[in-house]
């Protein structure tokens, strides 16, 4: 807690001082509300309309960790597949690449048409962002596995079934939580993306209804609760790693 | 009686003869280095007995089973420690078991302790010296259930004086349970002082050039460095090493 303290000064300081200087510049240059309200308006709509952002908060969150834990579990399923079976992986390994390279703001309105308005659409959506970054981790990780180690587990007689869980997998969990921590952060911005396309609640709705009545105030407590958001998925999953790493968080605690 | 028999065993990699006609014995609780200069084929031995790699000609059999291309025969102890850097100490040296089938975490703990690694159970292989790490590794290939232990230069990263304190170490392990053993090395010192016979391995393609016979009885002190014999068994494995 003191290292955080320790290390989060120099940000929290920098972040202070821009958000005096926006401030300052606004007041001089009498911008309007609607064009670009200053920090302490935003700050005051956040605690006064609090009551009416809540529901959108909770659905938005309730939305990200479904996606994030669906987008987890078929990026990791992904993974062990196509490492286990080689020749999966060669015919996959390119279309997965792809995957990514549609635009999800095109995509996300077919899905509705397909699929309608209910929560499928939405997380597919996410499931998309969220579960590339994994696979690619868990890969990468899978294939690092010093050969002097894969050396001995043979050596010592091991089968593919105990290559993959005592080594492969626990060599490959650093590595996979790089990924599961780009992942948490993309989920947020998937739900969000998602509910733009219609939903009776969640921070999408909230910021297209703001932004068409020029309630540009609001509009930034959206932006400051995604970004909010974001950052706390990303702790968590740091916390996570902490818990389940011992043996690096310590090594790299020491150097 | 015999343990592990080699019986002419060739390999070629394309067109490059590594092993020819490679025949040796060892016997059991009988302690066997493999002398020979680096590149001569050693690792490519040890890979055939692993089962990594199967033989073109000849067959290996331990005990009286046939076990070329069989690997998890042996147990094996690696030239770096090779140790899974997630695994505390205790469940490192269980893992050989665990393998086989069933860890016995009760013997191993003794194991840890008198090796001077009782404080040490729970650390992660950061955490320990590189002796540490090597006993570690040992106590591992001594716990797995497999009848023969390889060791693959197992000293030779290390400092020297670090090196002849796990000699000795080694030595005092090895009275205490007398393992059957196949040590490979470089180091014509380390051969006289731990082994009862050595291979002495002529290289490109390996073949045994000679086997010696280390006149010291058991168990050494580390005195017979200094010995005159010692001397006259070094010279004798310098000259034989160097006409091949």
């Amino acid at each position: 807690m003191i290292n955080v303290f320790r290390k989060g000064w120099r940000p929290a300081a920098v972040l202070l001082l821009l958000f005096i200087l926006w401030e300052m510049a606004v007041n001089l240059a009498e911008v309007p509300a609607w064009l670009l309200p200053p920090p302490t308006d935003i700050i005051q709509e956040a605690v006064m309309g609090w009551e009416g952002f809540r529901p959108h908060l909770q659905s938005t969150v309730l939305l990200s960790l479904c996606g994030f834990a669906i987008g987890t579990a078929i990026g990791l399923l992904t993974a062990v597949i196509l490492h286990l079976l080689p020749f999966i992986r060669e015919s996959i390994y390119p279309l997965l690449i792809l995957s990514q390279n549609v635009p999800i703001i095109v995509l996300a309105p077919l899905l509705v048409v397909w699929f309608g308005f209910g929560i499928l659409p939405k997380l597919i959506v996410i499931t998309l962002v969220c579960f590339f970054p994994i696979t690619v981790a868990a890969l990468d990780g899978f294939r690092q596995t010093p050969g002097e180690l894969r050396h001995y587990m043979l050596m010592a007689g091991a089968g593919r079934g105990q290559l993959f869980w005592k080594l492969e997998l626990p060599y490959s969990l650093p590595s996979l939580f790089s990924g599961l921590k780009i992942s948490a952060t993309y989920s947020v911005m998937g739900a969000v993306i998602s509910e733009w396309l219609g939903a009776k609640a969640g921070i999408g709705v909230f910021m297209t209804l703001a932004s068409s009545s020029f309630r540009t105030d609001r509009v930034f407590v959206a932006i400051f609760a995604i970004m909010l958001l974001s950052l706390l998925f990303f702790g968590g999953i740091l916390l996570a790693e902490r818990l389940l790493i011992k043996w690096k968080s310590r090594e790299s605690g020491r150097k | 009686m015999i343990q592990l028999s080699v019986n002419s065993l060739t390999k070629s990699f394309d067109s490059n003869r590594v092993l020819s006609n490679l025949s040796f014995q060892v016997n059991e609780g009988e302690f066997v280095s493999i002398l020979g200069p680096s590149g001569s084929g050693k690792s490519t031995i040890f890979n055939l007995i692993g089962g990594m790699l199967l033989p073109d000609e000849g067959s290996i059999t331990l005990g009286n089973v046939e076990i070329s291309g069989k690997r998890g025969s042996i147990s094996y102890m690696p030239q770096t420690p090779s140790l899974m850097p997630w695994r505390t100490t205790l469940q490192n040296v269980l893992l050989g078991q665990e393998i086989m089938g069933k860890a016995d975490p009760e013997t191993a703990r003794k194991m840890l302790q008198k090796a001077g690694l009782g404080d040490y159970e729970n650390a992660f292989p950061h955490e320990l010296s590189g002796g540490m790490k090597q006993r570690a590794a040992f106590i591992r290939a001594l716990l797995s259930p497999q009848p023969i232990i390889l060791l693959d230069e197992p000293f030779s990263a290390l400092d020297e004086l670090t090196r002849l304190d796990m000699q000795k170490w080694l030595l005092d392990i090895w009275n205490e349970h007398k393992p059957t053993i196949l040590f490979v090395t470089h180091n014509i010192e380390e051969a006289i002082y731990l082994s009862d016979r050595i291979l002495i391995l002529g290289s490109k393609p390996a073949k045994v050039v000679q086997e010696f016979k280390v006149p010291f009885g058991r168990p050494r002190m580390e005195g017979i460095f200094l010995d005159k014999n010692f001397l006259e068994c070094k010279r004798s494995i310098h000259h034989a090493l160097k006409n091949h």
